[in-house]
């Protein structure tokens, strides 16, 4: 039997995603959840438990295998008075509705002359680690950075899942939400009701005086303990958790370096195309001044994601990577 | 009033808006080939009597959905030919503040929710503008026009497929024009009629209309309304018609057979429409009358169009949000 009092302490990232969707299907009947077996399975991930048994079958819709139907009805019905939080089950299969995220949704408001509005959230499970092969573990966050007109949200811990969750479905503007697969399982302390992170705010995880370690989703786990490893070696890493890339926080960025004057960014999409170059473009743009070093963009590799574990960490970042990026910069 | 005198008002109604339309088309023409239209038009000349039936089978706030080809549905559902023309023209007084074109003309206000040039996009967002309106209880029904083109496109088969499931208020009306850009759709496609052919799979209604006779249009999008308002679900309708100009631009659709043209040409659903309203008893100078409104407002649409201003340049970096901005970073 579940101990009650750990539950009330601690939440997983998992539970996370389901209770913040549930605390603003219990405050505003418009959100409704429509996606693959999203219903009573409770998702291949588990992240909708719990939805079907409190919401029912007119608030939370189990589709076929049909993306472009889903994100097209999901746009519908924000079109017409609704805010559905549509599921695409891999962050891969986005490509199956792509036009939707690159030629429709994030353009109506624009094309229409600002006649219509799109609020809705595309959720989707993202990112690698786990062994599911080229097709099941990418990170597509960068995808969606190549076009304007989306949000883009990727938390990092339980708390930041609810919080952003909340300002995603409240948002007037489309939302596309990257849950990492590498961190479902992860705990951390459940957020007091209410709690609302606004979208386009990073977060200092981490202070630190002689490096930034800039990072999205499970890449800042990864640089909190690169950052525990440093420290052993007398280098004192800031990191900072990005936590969207739409909007971008870069004055948080540009205020971490003028304390810090080195810039390494954490990346487990591709470097190719990657969203640390966009980044790091703004950097050289407005704070090449406050540089004292290169910066290192640490980043997936530019090949498809394989199979075998070895093969696996070898192809995106790990700490080891990582640690190894910052130290390179010791010597400036 | 008799049912006949109010069939008749009606019709006229009817025939002045197809009227209002084609010369709307004519005017659109006429402006891309003289060079104050850029980018591309894809004209509805030979169209009208599907947006004007339809529209007249529909509730005000029933929701339409259309394609690049959607200068008639705009019309149709409260777009002026003067907010339309504008648009084409770059206008800061265009439908869309000169920032959609001739292919994404939309009418918010009149739930026309807009004309989208990516074949097949829209037949699932009506699928979701239905499944809105039976979750608001608001007994709204989405209605998404397409080209036969469309049929053969993944869009078309998830939004038939999800729509059927869920039972939900929706038609789907294809305008067969008989060409998918400059291509026979017979040609590329495995059934014999594109639309209608394929409603089967999906378990739902799949009817053939004149696409050309308003009146039918109307009766057919009428008894289908009916049904989806009923909560019998989605069907299909295809309506058989033909463009009267190209598929684009300055296209002379020599591709088209002669006789097949000609045999179109006369199968025009203006002159359908006039010989209804002289069964009807009304005089040709009734009619006469409509055409010469119908050119009026589109003459004047033509001069207040090529009046207006361009829109300020400041405007491009307005509306990519809810907030009317466009900033993407702090």
């Amino acid at each position: 039997m579940a101990d009650l009092s750990t539950a009330r302490d601690v939440i997983t990232y998992r539970d996370a995603v389901a209770e913040g969707i549930a605390r603003e299907m219990r405050r505003d009947p418009a959100v409704v959840c429509l996606g693959e077996d999203i219903g009573e399975a409770g998702g291949v991930f588990k992240t909708t438990v719990g939805l079907f048994k409190e919401f029912g079958p007119e608030r939370v819709w189990d589709t076929p295998i049909s993306e472009q139907a889903i994100v097209g009805a999901a746009m519908g019905a924000a079109m017409t008075g609704m805010r559905p939080v549509a599921e695409i089950m891999f962050s891969d299969f986005l490509a199956c509705c792509w036009d939707y995220l690159a030629n429709e949704i994030p353009k109506v408001r624009y094309m229409t002359g600002g006649q219509v509005t799109v609020p809705l959230v595309v959720r989707t499970a993202n990112g690698g680690g786990l062994g599911f092969g080229a097709q099941h573990s990418q990170s597509t966050e960068n995808w969606a950075f190549t076009v304007p007109g989306l949000k883009i949200a990727a938390p990092a811990t339980p708390a930041d899942v609810i919080g952003m969750m909340a300002a995603a479905i409240r948002s007037d503007d489309p939302v596309v939400f990257f849950e990492h697969k590498g961190l479902l399982a992860s705990k951390g302390a459940p957020p007091p009701p209410g709690h609302v992170v606004e979208l386009g705010r990073a977060a200092v995880v981490r202070e630190g005086a002689d490096v930034t370690l800039v990072a999205l989703a499970a890449m800042v786990p990864l640089a909190l303990q690169a950052a525990a490893r440093l420290a052993e070696e007398g280098i004192d890493a800031e990191v900072v958790d990005l936590r969207c890339l739409v909007p971008l926080d870069t004055a948080t960025v540009l205020a971490s370096l003028a304390k810090t004057s080195r810039l390494v960014t954490v990346e487990e999409n591709p470097y190719q195309g990657g969203w640390g170059a966009t980044l790091v473009s703004v950097v050289a743009d407005e704070g090449f001044s406050l540089l004292d070093a290169p910066v290192r963009r640490v980043a997936g590799e530019c090949v498809p994601l394989p199979f075998a574990d070895a093969l696996e960490e070898r192809v995106i970042p790990t700490v080891d990577k990582l640690v190894a990026g910052v130290r390179s910069l010791a010597a400036y | 009033m008799t049912d006949r005198d109010a069939s008749r008002d009606e019709l006229l109604v009817l025939y002045e808006q197809m009227a209002v339309i084609r010369r709307t088309e004519k005017a659109a023409h006429d402006l891309f080939m003289s060079g104050l239209v850029k980018g591309t038009t894809h004209l509805a000349a030979g169209h009208e009597a599907i947006a004007v039936g339809a529209s007249a089978a529909l509730r005000d706030d029933d929701y339409v959905f259309a394609t690049y080809r959607g200068h008639h549905h705009a019309m149709a559902r409260g777009a002026t030919p003067e907010e339309c023309l504008a648009e084409l023209m770059s206008r800061a007084t265009g439908l869309c503040r000169a920032k959609g074109g001739s292919m994404h003309l939309t009418k918010a206000t009149g739930n026309m929710l807009g004309s989208y040039a990516i074949v097949g996009a829209h037949l699932p967002m009506a699928v979701g503008a239905a499944w809105s309106a039976r979750l608001r209880g608001t007994g709204q029904i989405a209605v998404a026009f397409f080209g036969d083109g469309a049929t053969n496109i993944g869009a078309f088969h998830e939004a038939l497929n999800l729509a059927a499931v869920w039972k939900l208020p929706v038609l789907f009306v294809c305008e067969n024009n008989l060409y998918m850009e400059y291509t026979p759709i017979a040609d590329v496609t495995a059934v014999a009629r594109p639309a209608a052919d394929r409603a089967p799979s999906y378990g739902i209604p799949g009817e053939v209309v004149d696409g050309n006779d308003v009146v039918a249009v109307r009766d057919a999008v009428a008894a289908l309304a009916r049904r989806a308002r009923a909560g019998e679900g989605p069907a299909l309708l295809e309506a058989e018609t033909y463009r009267h100009f190209g598929h684009s631009r300055a296209d002379p659709a020599t591709y088209r057979p002669a006789e097949e043209v000609e045999r179109w040409l006369k199968h025009d659903p203006l002159d359908l429409a006039r010989g209804r309203l002289a069964e009807l008893g009304v005089p040709e100078e009734t009619l006469t009358a409509a055409d010469e409104r119908a050119r009026d407002v589109v003459q004047k649409a033509i001069d207040a169009a090529k009046n207006a201003p361009p829109p300020d340049p400041a405007e491009a970096l307005t509306d990519v949000w809810a907030d009317g901005g466009a900033a993407w970073r702090t």
